[in-house]
């Protein structure tokens, strides 16, 4: 396993673009070795292109990529080491399970016994060690997948392994079964993973940090948890979460943050000189309240939407919408017009569309 | 104008695609199909529009047998969980190409598609094709497609099943609006989220297997699902069932401390029951039964960890996002007060008691 270093890596697939319009705006980043990253964002936000970089197929317009500390900028692909594991499956269709998975170390020139203890002990971890001997045409197309993975992991040395949207063509009922044995394998031989995806829910649940990204930018890279607790931006805010966290805009009173008029005390301070400020709290920490007291809001009640073990209440509050995500057995508010509470430790304060930095 | 199905049945080589299919599907309601691929919701679906015959049954509207009105007389429009347009066309073209087809006067047809764009919020798009859509705009001109037939009878195939979750989000919530008024359209929505079908449906039918398992208003299926099967398919993560005893005024269940029984399973006879239990009502505990965690799962707001206690799999759903590690081991508490009883059949015998007071939905 390898740290992988992206410094001042910016690309543009048109020469002479000015940045605003590049693919990948320059950044930096460190992927820690042994460790599982999610890169997730809608299409064109340059995941695919920061891991055609990492892979050497994209020679980046600016700035260099280290394998450990060593400029591999300038090396092809097959000079870096790497696995990677496409949309599609990538197999040998005239070799069995086993030839396959030995491939790349007959190709190593490993001795036969070596080669066949490795290939067992992978077969195993991805359940297939029953069918080495059958064709790897005749296999479903997500223990394909696995074989891809496992062409990488055979290698101890592997460098990294890309992953490039490999549940694309995975039957919906499948995805499920192979995240999770995605997520055992890598946790078992712990290579560097670079995991592209455009879907939260499987970046969140595979990986172990997530970096989201959006038109050519690194919006946030953390791990799920901090991505859920403390959106860098109000963009994270929305696009990690569902229903997406709730954003309001604050009014500056005689010196004080209000909202709608009353008074609202957030988890720490807004700054002054602020143009746009916003609080912004996941559905989740929005409350009913029976009684005014500190922070809490009439509401008006717009939609109730009925997910199952919970509801999600659509109100008005100050003028906007909030989302409010309650037990079932807590039921619907009686009324029309009832008194949320915004937690303040939960309520977090947004400055120009930025997350306020805790002083 | 009601459309009646009647013991639908079909078998391909030895399966039974639809066995003793009967639903009454009403103008101005939105009926969700829910079950797991392969259930037989689409092939239900294509029976409906006349794509696919049928072994035996009825299917009636207007009193008139519908199956044998050929496809192109059933007044029905249907969109598939595959996207489909007409790459060529721009995105009113799109729109408009069955309403040319039909022979509709000019006039009409530019009402008809500016209105459909309107409904599904792509009313800027008209000149764009469809190579310049994301999948979501693409899906909502496919749905537009479908509305501005104005047909009888609407029929959506896991029309979300393909975009990714932040989407199907943005386009549950729209449908919800946008199906909210159905005049006397019959709409028929297949899904395989229990979400997606409490959200959308008027009416929820359960289907397994080919069959109806039951129908019923949203709550009433969620609250009170009639077998272990359709407890299983209408909660997401899929409901804990496992195997315990009542007897003595104790439940029982293997690896667990035996608990007082709780006041809605008091007038159960002793013996083996299946209980059921939502994800949501079993907790991380820092006392109780201990279990391995096999798997953590994510979702946008909410993380599933799937623990091992002994043989018996349980799913414990958590609000928030939180790292559990693979392999650790954690302490489970189960709430007596919330099980669901079943027979050994798997026949439904009692509900927790605060479904049956809970407040109504509004």
């Amino acid at each position: 396993m390898t740290q992988l270093d992206i410094v001042d890596v910016g690309h543009s697939y048109r020469s002479g673009a000015e940045e605003e319009r590049w693919a990948l705006k320059p950044l930096r980043l460190t992927f820690e070795a042994g460790k599982t990253y999610a890169l997730v964002g809608p299409s064109g936000c340059g995941k695919t292109t920061l891991l055609n970089v990492l892979s050497g197929l994209v020679r980046p317009s600016q700035g260099h990529v280290l394998f450990d500390g060593a400029d591999v900028t300038a090396l092809p692909t097959r000079a870096r080491n790497i696995a990677q594991v496409f949309q599609f499956p990538v197999i040998y269709r005239s070799m069995t399970v086993y030839e396959n998975l030995a491939f790349p170390l007959q190709c190593r020139r490993w001795d036969k016994a070596r080669i066949d203890a490795k290939v067992r002990q992978v077969a195993e971890a991805l359940d297939l060690d029953d069918r080495l001997e059958q064709p790897a045409r005749r296999l479903t197309a997500d223990d394909k997948q696995l074989i891809s993975l496992g062409r990488g992991l055979v290698r101890d040395d592997v460098a990294a392994v890309l992953m490039d949207e490999p549940l694309t063509v995975i039957d919906p009922q499948l995805k499920h079964s192979l995240r999770r044995k995605i997520r055992e394998i890598t946790e078992q031989f712990g290579p560097t993973v670079i995991y592209v995806t455009h879907d939260q829910y499987e970046a969140m649940s595979i990986a172990q940090e997530v970096l989201v990204m959006k038109d050519g930018r690194a919006m946030q890279q953390g791990t799920p948890e901090q991505l859920f607790e403390a959106p860098s931006s109000t963009y994270v805010g929305y696009f990690i979460g569902s229903p997406a966290m709730n954003f309001l805009t604050l009014d500056r009173t005689d010196g004080h943050v209000t909202l709608g008029g009353r008074p609202l005390t957030m988890a720490w301070d807004m700054p002054e000189g602020t143009t746009e400020c916003q609080v912004g709290i996941r559905p989740e920490y929005v409350e009913v309240a029976t009684e005014p007291g500190p922070n809490t809001f009439p509401a008006r009640l717009r939609d109730v939407r009925d997910h199952g073990p919970q509801r999600v209440l659509v109100m008005e509050v100050a003028g906007g919408l909030v989302r409010a995500k309650v037990p079932r057995e807590d039921g619907v508010p009686a009324s029309e017009e009832f008194l949320v509470r915004l937690p303040r430790a939960k309520a977090l304060p947004y400055a120009d569309g930025r997350l306020v930095l805790h002083s | 104008m009601n459309l009646s199905a009647t013991d639908l049945c079909l078998t391909v080589d030895g399966v039974d695609h639809l066995k003793d299919v009967s639903a009454t599907f009403v103008p101005g309601r939105l009926h969700a199909v829910i079950g797991r691929t392969m259930a037989g919701k689409t092939t239900l679906l294509r029976v409906l529009a006349g794509l696919q015959g049928v072994d035996s049954g009825a299917l009636t509207r207007q009193g008139a047998d519908f199956l044998k009105t050929p496809v192109w007389r059933r007044d029905t429009a249907m969109v598939y969980q595959q996207f489909i347009n007409y790459p060529h066309l721009d995105v009113f073209d799109n729109v408009a190409f069955p309403l040319k087809r039909a022979g509709l006067a000019r006039d009409e047809i530019r009402r008809r598609v500016t209105d459909s764009l309107a409904r599904v919020g792509l009313a800027d798009f008209e000149r764009r094709k469809p190579s310049q859509l994301s999948g979501g705009q693409q899906q909502r001109v496919a749905l537009a497609r479908a509305l501005a037939r104005g047909t009888g009878i609407l029929l959506l195939d896991e029309p979300l099943a393909n975009l990714d979750y932040k989407l199907r989000e943005q386009l549950r919530d729209e449908f919800r609006t946008l199906f909210s008024d159905q005049g006397d359209t019959v709409v028929i929505y297949t899904t395989t989220e229990p979400a997606e079908a409490m959200m959308l449906g008027d009416v929820v039918l359960v289907m397994h297997e080919g069959r109806i398992l039951q129908t019923g208003s949203p709550q009433e299926v969620f609250e009170r699902p009639a077998t272990t099967t359709v407890a299983s398919i209408i909660n997401d993560p899929p409901m804990n069932i496992f195997t315990g005893r009542i007897g003595s005024g104790q439940v029982t269940v293997a690896g667990f401390q035996a608990t007082h029984v709780s006041a809605h399973l008091a007038d159960l006879p002793d013996g083996t029951y299946r209980f059921g239990l939502r994800a949501t009502d079993v907790g991380l505990a820092s006392a109780g039964v201990e279990g391995e965690v096999t798997f953590v799962e994510i979702s946008g707001s909410e993380t599933f960890v799937h623990v091992a206690v002994g043989e018996t799999p349980f799913v414990v759903q958590i609000e928030g996002i939180h790292d559990v590690a693979l392999g650790d081991l954690v302490k489970l508490r189960l709430r007596p007060e919330r099980l669901f009883a079943f027979d050994e059949e798997g026949t439904l015998q009692r509900t927790p008691s605060y479904d049956l007071t809970s407040v109504e939905g509004r």
